[in-house]
């Protein structure tokens, strides 16, 4: 076995000083909160991504003892993402978060770009407001701000172990009261487990909360940065200062489902795409094939063009939203974050990192709540489900149900694009000495030329309004 | 896709790729892939999804799986439609991929 970290850890060898590891059960019951065994801790938190140690700082600052679990060597270790950490909900959490946070850039330009083979038409949204407190969103290097928001639940009173795997949960008289970790005699006993394991999340579905898993519920995201000089992306992307852009990149993988991204940090770009699952491996492609295809289109490769790689990397995402969502609350148990799918994948908004500081700060809270309360059973933590229910994570997440299948149907991916490439070409290429050509009339051409039918196109309307109206 | 004229960056080659990324090996596979289940596939998807494309198909019809560089990512379990032929853990604490950029 490994060298492992810490030996003030309290789990396995080197925990002397705490009290009762994988003792067997003490009988005869207690109190609804207590569980059989004898918890170490109030809350085990499984994850110190931002959804585990929102939910460590949240049930931390409520005065419960809190163990916050890291597989990796360090927080964000195994964490990767696709651009842009909003902050508004750590506003609540951590005031004047973006004074302290390690920030890479500021995003005060937005853009969507559709893009075919040698067409692309951008929305491009710029406001120097996002680049002043309290700021919108930012990119920022997952190795640092996960760090470092797990910093800030240590800093309220959590425990935080890295190198630790929690390999599977431990249930008594069907309930949640711990996890087993990979440390030697590593039991940890808990009266509340909060699952952030992520979009794997092996602990949400050992505990039967995902009944089948749907691989065309999932994408896969894959990602170069690299680096160039900051004067170099300064001038290419028309910012300053600490300034950034994210581009969000619609008909990027030719065939598959999915999209591309492409955003500034501070010296290096990082240029990605996200494809779906079934259609991935029947297209027989290799991944980073995809991001090759994109870092050549004609929009793209000046703006990339000479930036050496730094890293490769590459993870799931659970972007079926709200059709995929598992049961949230267990007796014993939360989920939150990936592991809970809570990722918003609705085209124009692509947000994840919200949602996830957002559902374990929530979560963290129930938790604190029902332990107080002396019920941590699944009607005692149910308040987690009705607080994400008031809250914007599923509020967006219901409103927004219909928009990942919209978004990744054939003709959002495919024939949209063309079209609206097709029509702005049609409007601006000067036809001398022909007349200019009506827009309805370019309109209906378009149609007719990429075989869409009127029909299918308002049904997509109608679904695009129940989503965005 | 087309280039614009001007010429495409060159595309470094997939080693070259992977030792960008961090990896602190586990002294044991975290996954391991049933070679025998492998042969009646008909998909190999694994195969080209695997991002760090671990899984290589030998001349025998099976399956050669290095675990090494996995990015613990889980679309090869994902896209695997062969019951038993992957079982897959996380590597043990501490180990596997260390990503620093992402």
């Amino acid at each position: 076995m490994a060298d492992h970290a810490g030996g003030e850890s309290p789990v396995g060898k080197g925990a002397a000083s705490q009290p009762t590891l994988g003792r067997t059960p003490r009988a005869g019951g207690s109190g609804e909160a207590r569980p059989p065994g004898p918890a170490q801790f109030d809350i085990v938190v499984v994850g110190a991504g931002p959804a585990g140690s929102a939910a460590a700082l949240a049930a931390a600052r409520e005065g419960r003892s809190v163990c916050l679990l890291e597989r990796g060597p360090y927080p964000g270790a195994k964490n990767m993402y696709g651009g842009v950490i909003y902050g508004r909900i750590l506003d609540d959490l951590v005031p004047a978060w973006w004074e302290e946070a390690p920030v890479q850039r500021w995003v005060t330009r937005r853009q969507t770009m559709v893009v075919t083979e040698e067409q692309s038409f951008t929305a491009d949204f710029r406001t120097q407001k996002w680049g002043r407190a309290p700021y919108n969103g930012a990119t920022a290097y997952r190795a640092d701000f996960d760090a470092w928001l797990a910093g800030k639940a240590v800093e309220a009173g959590a425990t935080l172990v890295t190198s630790t795997v929690a390999t599977g949960l431990i249930r008594e008289h069907g309930r949640v009261t711990g996890v087993t970790t990979d440390r030697p005699d590593g039991e940890l006993r808990a009266r509340t487990v909060i699952a952030c394991d992520g979009v794997n999340s092996f602990l949400a579905k050992e505990a039967g909360l995902y009944p089948h898993t749907d691989p065309g519920h999932y994408t896969l995201g894959v990602k170069e940065v690299l680096a160039l000089p900051r004067e170099e992306i300064d001038r290419r992307f028309n910012v300053g200062g600490d300034e950034g852009v994210d581009i969000e990149i619609l008909g990027a993988t030719p065939g598959i489902p999915g999209g591309g991204f492409l955003y500034t940090n501070t010296d290096t770009v990082a240029v990605g795409v996200i494809v779906r699952l079934p259609e991935l491996s029947a297209a027989k492609t290799r991944p980073e094939e995809l991001i090759a295809g994109l870092k050549r289109h004609p929009s793209i490769e000046p703006l990339i063009r000479g930036g050496e790689l730094k890293e490769y990397s590459a993870h799931l995402i659970p972007e079926g939203g709200y059709e995929m969502m598992p049961e949230l609350v267990t007796d014993g148990m939360l989920v939150a974050g990936d592991a809970a799918a809570l990722v918003l994948a609705a085209g124009i908004w692509l947000e994840g990192v919200n949602y996830a500081i957002g559902s374990g700060m929530y979560a963290g809270k129930a938790a604190a709540e029902a332990i107080a309360a002396g019920d941590t059973s699944r009607r005692g933590l149910a308040r987690y489900r009705t607080a994400l229910e008031e809250s914007f994570v599923l509020r967006n997440h219901r409103k927004l149900r219909r928009a990942p299948g919209l978004i990744m149907s054939e003709r959002m991916q495919g024939a949209y694009p063309q079209l609206v490439c097709d029509l702005v070409e049609e409007l601006f290429t000067v036809t001398d000495p022909e007349r200019k050509p009506g827009g309805l009339a370019a309109a209906r051409r378009g149609l007719k030329r990429r075989g869409l039918r009127l029909r299918d196109v308002l049904r997509d309307g109608w679904a695009a309004f129940r989503s965005y109206g | 896709m087309k280039g614009s004229g001007m010429a495409p960056q060159p595309e470094i080659g997939f080693e070259e790729r992977m030792e960008t990324v961090d990896f602190d090996v586990a002294e044991k596979p975290h996954i391991v892939v049933d070679g025998e289940v492998c042969r009646s596939c008909t998909t190999r998807a694994c195969v080209t999804a695997c991002p760090a494309n671990l899984f290589v198909p030998t001349s025998d019809g099976g399956i050669l799986f290095n675990y090494e560089q996995c990015f613990e990512c889980g679309t090869c379990y994902m896209v695997c439609n062969n019951e038993g032929a992957i079982s897959w853990a996380y590597p043990e604490g501490g180990h596997g991929v260390v990503m620093r950029y992402a």
